[in-house]
């Protein structure tokens, strides 16, 4: 008797919850809704395009690079395996005759400038922050070696769908929510909507939380800013299609080394543990 | 049960040597080996295992990152990042070691809801009891200070959130609650100083856990492991060695866990963290909403849903250390839950609210999540505080079977055939 009335209790209290909770999610702002894109390196097999990757390259030099450093990364990253693969002369030249660095003091102690090398980080466009902020009203554009990963989208699932989205993302592998939003947030610049008041210096961004964002539409150029020369279409969603798979490298170096081991790691746990079970049956099979 | 016959048989004349000066083997032999193990322990009772297994591989991981990390506000993030990029197999070691925190937790939850569904705290275990909670203790304080140290945003303001908490005794004593706070941090503010002492502790706390354990171990030993029946081994066929079956079961048991691990470790790192730590600590700029690790949230729940600051802190604190109390706080006769028809359907609920209040505090405090977050930790308290003894009393337990062996082989309590169908009859 006592059990039944409490599994009821249990019940209503669930109903009252999920009405209550619904409800506030209702309620809540239109959240815009970003999309999944098919990126080539999400889930098990997930792998790099180098040919994707050095497109990606190229437009971070010819359009982000006038505001955005990526200082984790090293000339040397750019020809190694799992990464873009460029020729090792290719990027020894772009190093040596495209940037320079603080060499080590002279004997007067003079800090002179000399090529940059493989094994340099790649130099910014700005000395520091306060040159940064200085040229760009104010706002401090972020470094970009970590920015697929520093971002993710606010999926907004109810509560009582929560464990099958949860379930779902986990075991397809989803990890691509920096990806998908930096996706969104480049092509989502527009004129703001009739009536919204935009603070100086503001661009209008669907995305961005609040809408208001510093960085100005980076393609706002068009089709065609970034010269492609492998016959892909140089169109505004492959500049941001590609440099967002670029940065996804960029913040996650070894994805492949890692995808390629954690299959090889499952099979290897896969057998132990179907071996450990049959063992655990025959040791057990006297005693049930 | 702990007192059984020793079985162990030295064969070398160094055995017999080492047997009559520092009887270590006999001891070990006699814990891990021949230890009597109740012949009916679901696969539940695999937890313990496991969780010695995640506290070494917390511990031999945590010491190969210790080599190339630097605990310092300047370098704390960028070190990370050179463990990730640059260090041979960085990236493997500091995967498992940040997703083994989550596995850890998630075995250690799941190890105390056995304990409670089968009332594993009732006596003669009320000490083993107490020690796991110390264990889970400092287990929070190790994995909060581990949280710490990659210097991200989120670690930072992490750690400024909790760390405040003890201002709130500024309330009953003034002045009193900003010294506190200012001796754990170290200065005027959380800084590089905090990061350094947390590291130092971090790398303590975990020898401390070991001791810990040990001492769980020793007092599981002296009680005897507990079983679904929650009836007490009387007869040796309500047993097995522990090796090779118990044994066994758990390494199945955990290379089936690890399996999970392993999907985390390499197909979703980073599922369980939050985008904002590899953003680097930033004091200037505080992150729109500030989230602890999942494993924190029904806690942080409970201590926003409470309006003023010192008695959310208090109820914080005090959801745990309640723990303590409850082999005292259960009346019933019976341990297991198995035989308790009405406290059976509390314990579920018990574990809802657990749930609710975990995704309840990963939400911001406002509407109708925080009208839910009271109601849910108002039931958290009143669970062990009201539920627990009222219906430890008043309820009706189900028959329970006269031993071990009777609830695995039925009435007869003869040994069935190997191979023989248990129930032919329902066939």
């Amino acid at each position: 008797m006592t059990g039944i009335r409490a599994k009821s209790v249990a019940w209503l209290l669930g109903l009252a919850v999920a009405a209550s909770i619904g409800g506030a999610w209702a309620a809540g702002d239109a959240e815009v809704h970003i999309a999944r894109q098919p990126w080539t390196f999400a889930g098990m097999r997930g792998h790099f395009d180098e040919g994707q990757l050095q497109r990606g390259f190229k437009v971070y030099v010819e359009v982000c690079a006038r505001c955005h450093s990526i200082k984790r990364l090293h000339f040397r990253n750019l020809v190694q395996q799992g990464g873009p693969e460029f020729p090792e002369a290719a990027i020894k030249s772009l190093a040596g005759n495209n940037y320079k660095v603080d060499d080590v003091p002279d004997e007067t102690g003079k800090i002179n400038q000399r090529p940059a090398v493989l094994a340099d980080a790649i130099p910014g466009p700005f000395p520091n922050d306060q040159a940064a902020r200085y040229a760009t009203n104010g706002a401090l554009p972020p470094d970009l070696s970590l920015i697929a990963k520093a971002r993710g989208v606010e999926a907004g699932t109810p509560f009582y769908r929560l464990p099958d989205a949860m379930l779902r993302d986990i075991l397809s592998g989803y990890q691509e929510g920096g990806a998908d939003y930096i996706y969104a947030y480049l092509l989502g610049f527009s004129e703001p909507p009739g009536g919204m008041k935009m603070a100086e210096f503001m661009n209008y961004n669907k995305v961005f939380p609040g809408h208001q964002t510093a960085m100005t539409n980076p393609f706002i150029a068009g089709d065609g800013l970034v010269k492609y020369d492998d016959g892909t279409p140089a169109t505004v969603e492959n500049y941001a299609r590609d440099v967002v798979a670029f940065l996804s490298w960029a913040a996650d170096p070894t994805l492949e080394e890692r995808k390629r081991m954690g299959l090889l790691v499952m099979l290897y746990l896969l057998i132990t543990a179907v071996l450990l079970g049959l063992a655990k049956r025959r040791v057990w099979r006297a005693v049930h | 049960m702990a007192t059984h016959e020793s079985s162990y048989r030295p064969t070398s004349s160094i055995a017999r040597w080492l047997d009559a000066r520092l009887p270590i083997p006999r001891m070990m032999h006699g814990q891990f080996v021949d230890f009597p193990t109740p012949r009916n322990i679901n696969y539940l009772w695999t937890t313990g295992g496991l969780l010695s297994f995640f506290l070494g591989a917390q511990i031999v991981t945590g010491i190969v990152l210790a080599m190339h990390y630097a605990p310092t506000a300047a370098d704390a993030f960028n070190s990370v990042e050179h463990i990730r990029r640059d260090v041979n197999y960085g990236w493997l070691l500091r995967n498992l070691h940040a997703v083994g925190a989550s596995m850890f937790f998630l075995a250690v939850y799941i190890h105390i809801g056995r304990g409670l569904y089968y009332g594993s705290y009732k006596a003669p275990r009320e000490v083993l009891w107490i020690i796991g909670v110390i264990i889970m203790l400092l287990m929070m304080a190790t994995a909060f200070m581990g949280y710490s140290l990659p210097w991200g945003q989120m670690s930072f303001w992490a750690v400024t959130v909790i760390t405040n908490l003890f201002s709130s005794v500024d309330s009953i004593i003034p002045g009193l609650g900003t010294r506190i706070v200012q001796w754990l941090w170290g200065g005027y503010s959380v800084s590089g100083t905090t990061l350094t002492r947390f590291y130092s502790l971090h790398y303590l706390l975990p020898f401390v856990i070991a001791g810990a354990v040990g001492l769980h171990i020793w007092a599981l030993h002296v009680a005897g492991q507990n079983n679904p029946t929650g009836l007490d081994i009387k007869t040796s066929s309500d047993s097995v060695p522990m090796t090779p079956y118990a044994v066994m079961k758990d390494m199945f048991a955990l290379s089936v866990f690890v399996l999970l691990f392993a999907w985390f470790v390499f197909y979703v790192p980073d599922y369980l963290g939050h985008p904002d730590n590899y953003v680097e600590a930033n004091p200037l700029s505080t992150p729109p909403h500030i989230v602890p690790e999942w494993y924190f949230l029904p806690y942080y729940a409970i201590l926003r849903a409470i309006p003023n600051k010192l008695l959310g802190v208090i109820a914080m604190f005090s959801s745990i250390l309640l723990l303590i109390f409850i082999p005292w706080l259960d009346t019933s006769r019976v341990r297991s839950a198995k035989y308790r028809p009405v406290y059976k359907w509390f314990f579920w609920l018990f574990i809802i609210t657990v749930v609710a209040l975990g995704y309840l505090g990963s939400k911001p405090p406002e509407g109708a999540y925080v009208f839910w977050a009271r109601v849910f930790t108002a039931y958290y308290f009143l669970h062990f505080l009201v539920i627990m003894p009222i219906v430890g009393v008043t309820e009706n337990p189900s028959p329970l079977p006269r031993s071990i062996t009777e609830s695995v082989l039925g009435k007869s309590g003869q040994p069935v055939r190997v191979g023989a169908p248990a129930a032919p009859e329902r066939r």
